[in-house]
């Protein structure tokens, strides 16, 4: 019983069955551990790994300066910005809003620095669904090539304070 | 010497203060999760669009309530009652130092109503997680401290009555499986809380100003460290509580008690890292190491749980069969005691946590997987269909069991109890499931109202997202029912049921 002290001997050898079972299980295991290698290798969807450390002010000072070069237009309040195809992009967050819009040409390559001034939040990109975090003190770098053109909407997903609800910005690809 | 006596119903050696241990700390669990569960109703009210019913503020503060206390204090409460049972009764041996004991359980109750007091004055709506540099008053993080070490300390009573029984001849050479899967919990109770006490005692100084920052990439490490194998110790508890209920309501034994040992002992060595699997679309960690650490080591911890779900079920059947169920392949399925609640309750269990619980768990856990899924109300499923579905389930069949052996009373409403299991499982199955349908399509968790207003831009979920919020508030409605039934049989049992002789 569960409840009593096994017997004398209960090392007993496995089974034919409980061999069979934990054999299929660790193939299967094994097929998952090398598939994900394989697909971090030749898949289009890993988690980046490039990230800095970085100061509130230095990343102001970045967004800053994307915006005075890149500015393109302004949607309540927040400007719109057309950074150059290739270049490093600073998107920043803070209590409740995603700052710049940002506009993409569909295709081609971005590094979107990812930072928070204040509080933890998750940068959730919508309807395509992808979702990482940002963190004060940390400039996390995304590699991304949009294949979709049309309008995204950024949500924060991670709870920020009252108006964590209120958190959504704009991402244009053309 | 303490007084003890036979249970004429199992024949266990029952200690008088090993009881009253047990006792009290159910009884103040299953109240933690009356408190959890009622304000579990209320998020599922509020995140039905059609009814959307507390306030923001409201909203967070019990938001932050329903964490600490349905998967917090209620599901550690019970755990401490089975370090009790599984170290005293089943051994047939006195609890080895009553005293601390209730020093621990004073410190679990006053530190659980130090967090539910500080939240419900406002000023602590930090949700479970707690993440900094979002701040609670320092209180906030006292009582989670204080629960903590309460807890700790009654973990390690696990040892010290080991000792005890050791010495005065209630075992031999290794301890019963349900007691060894115990002694697993405990031992990852033990790493858990020490990464626990890692982060939040920097954290309660920050927060009372005396050191002036944690860093946030730190913060999440090791509190997952934290919260996650925190899980695992629910999962070691709630195998314990399947091996011994089945030895108890069909007289089941395990078919292989290498097999199933081993199993908890690959438990205690890869299921910890799984934690990591949190951090997945973090910035701290590099690629490397979210590879190797989070996809790999993992799957040794699923091939434990692969080997519990054989061993499990075959000791059942094993059972049935030698009970003269024999004919065709499921005769002995059929036959099983369905009526019983303590049974329908573990076996309910089982499926729910490994179908849903255990593939949903290794599908997000994976590296791309996560990227999609982080953070969404898929999440939010994946972890009630464990921690609820399964753990929370497996304690109720064992309260079920126990109700009888322990507190010495019979079951009030008994026709109610044996659809409780049914009623609660397909209510919970309803509702993860649509919160896991609502995630794929982005919808966040931990998040008041997905209309987003007084936001600056205005995004529109899917249609079918509002069908399956619906959805998820008729299955809360269900699962708030039938855990209902089990806080009013449970309380009312111990306190007004017929008495038992024994
Ligand atoms: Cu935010």
């Amino acid at each position: 019983m569960a409840l009593k002290e096994p017997e004398r001997i209960w090392w007993k050898p496995y089974s034919k069955d409980e061999r069979l079972w934990i054999s299929v299980a660790l193939v299967w295991m094994v097929i998952s551990f090398l598939f994900m290698p394989i697909y971090h290798l030749v898949g289009s969807t890993n988690p980046p790994s490039e990230t800095y450390t970085v100061t509130n002010d230095q990343f102001q000072g970045l967004v800053d300066k994307m915006v005075e070069q890149y500015q393109v237009g302004e949607e309540k309040g927040i400007p719109v910005v057309h950074p150059e195809p290739g270049s490093d992009v600073f998107l920043q967050a803070s209590m409740w809003r995603w700052y710049p819009i940002l506009e993409f040409e569909k295709g081609k390559t971005y590094r979107v620095h990812l930072s928070s001034m204040d509080l933890q939040h998750g940068l959730s990109i919508l309807p395509v669904n992808m979702n990482f975090m940002a963190l004060p003190g940390y400039d996390y770098v995304i590699t991304l090539t949009p294949n979709k053109s049309g309008e995204f909407h950024l949500v924060c997903n991670e709870y920020c304070g009252l108006g964590h609800h209120m958190m959504v910005g704009k991402l244009y690809v053309k | 010497m303490s007084e003890t006596r036979i249970c004429s119903l199992s024949g266990l050696k029952i200690e008088k203060n090993a009881e009253t241990l047990i006792m009290w700390n159910v009884v103040a669990g299953v109240a933690l999760l009356a408190a959890g569960g009622l304000f579990g109703l209320l998020m599922a009210l509020t995140r039905w669009p059609s009814v959307h019913l507390l306030d923001i503020q409201w909203y967070y503060r019990l938001l932050t309530l329903h964490g600490v206390d349905a998967l917090l204090a209620w599901i550690i409460f019970f755990e401490i009652g089975l370090v009790y049972f599984c170290s005293s009764v089943l051994l047939g041996t006195r609890a080895a130092a009553p005293k601390v004991a209730w020093v621990a359980f004073a410190m679990m109750l006053g530190g659980g109503v130090l967090i539910n007091v500080i939240v419900l004055l406002g000023g602590s709506d930090v949700l479970f997680t707690s993440y900094v540099p979002l701040k609670a008053s320092p209180f906030y993080y006292l009582g989670i401290i204080i629960f903590a070490v309460g807890s700790l300390i009654a973990f390690c009573l696990f040892f010290a009555n080991i000792v005890v029984a050791k010495r005065e001849g209630a075992f031999q050479r290794t301890l019963p499986l349900g007691a060894y899967g115990m002694a697993a919990a405990c031992i990852i109770a033990i790493l858990t809380f020490g990464h626990g006490a890692g982060i939040m005692i920097p954290t309660l100084l920050w927060s009372a100003g005396l050191i002036p920052n944690v860093d946030p990439g730190a913060y999440r490490l090791v509190f997952w460290a934290l919260g996650h194998a925190s899980q695992q110790i629910n999962v070691c508890a709630m195998v314990a509580v399947w091996y011994m209920t089945a030895a108890f309501t069909l007289g089941a034994k395990p078919v292989n008690e290498k097999l199933s040992r081993t199993a908890f002992v690959l438990y205690i060595l890869f299921i910890n890292v799984a934690s990591e699997h949190h951090l997945l679309t973090d910035p701290i960690l590099s690629n490397w190491h979210k590879i190797v650490n989070t996809s790999y080591v993992m799957h040794l911890a699923v091939l434990a749980s692969m080997m519990h779900a054989f061993c499990v079920p075959a000791s059942w059947e094993v059972a049935l069969r030698k009970k003269g169920y024999t004919a065709g392949l499921f005769e002995w399925l059929k036959k099983a005691p369905w009526g019983n609640p303590a049974f329908s309750a573990i076996a309910i269990s089982l499926v729910l946590f490994g179908f849903l619980g255990g593939i949903t768990g290794v599908i997000f856990g994976t590296e791309q997987f996560a990227i999609v899924r982080h953070n969404t109300f898929a999440i939010t499923g994946h972890f009630h269909t464990t921690v609820v579905a399964g753990t929370t389930l497996a304690f109720m069949g064992f309260t079920y069991l126990i109700l009888p052996y322990i507190f010495r009373r019979k079951l009030i409403l008994p026709g109610l109890a044996v659809i409780q299991p049914y009623l609660y499982g397909i209510g919970v199955t309803i509702f993860a499931m649509a919160m896991m349908a609502a995630g794929s399509f982005g919808v966040p968790r931990r998040h008041w109202d997905i209309t987003f207003s007084g936001a600056p831009f205005s995004f529109s979920f899917d249609p079918s997202v509002d069908m399956f919020l619906s959805l998820m508030g008729v299955g809360s409605l269900l699962a708030v029912v039938g855990g209902g039934i089990y806080v009013v049989i449970s309380l009312g049992s111990v306190f007004y049921g017929e008495k038992v002789e024994g």
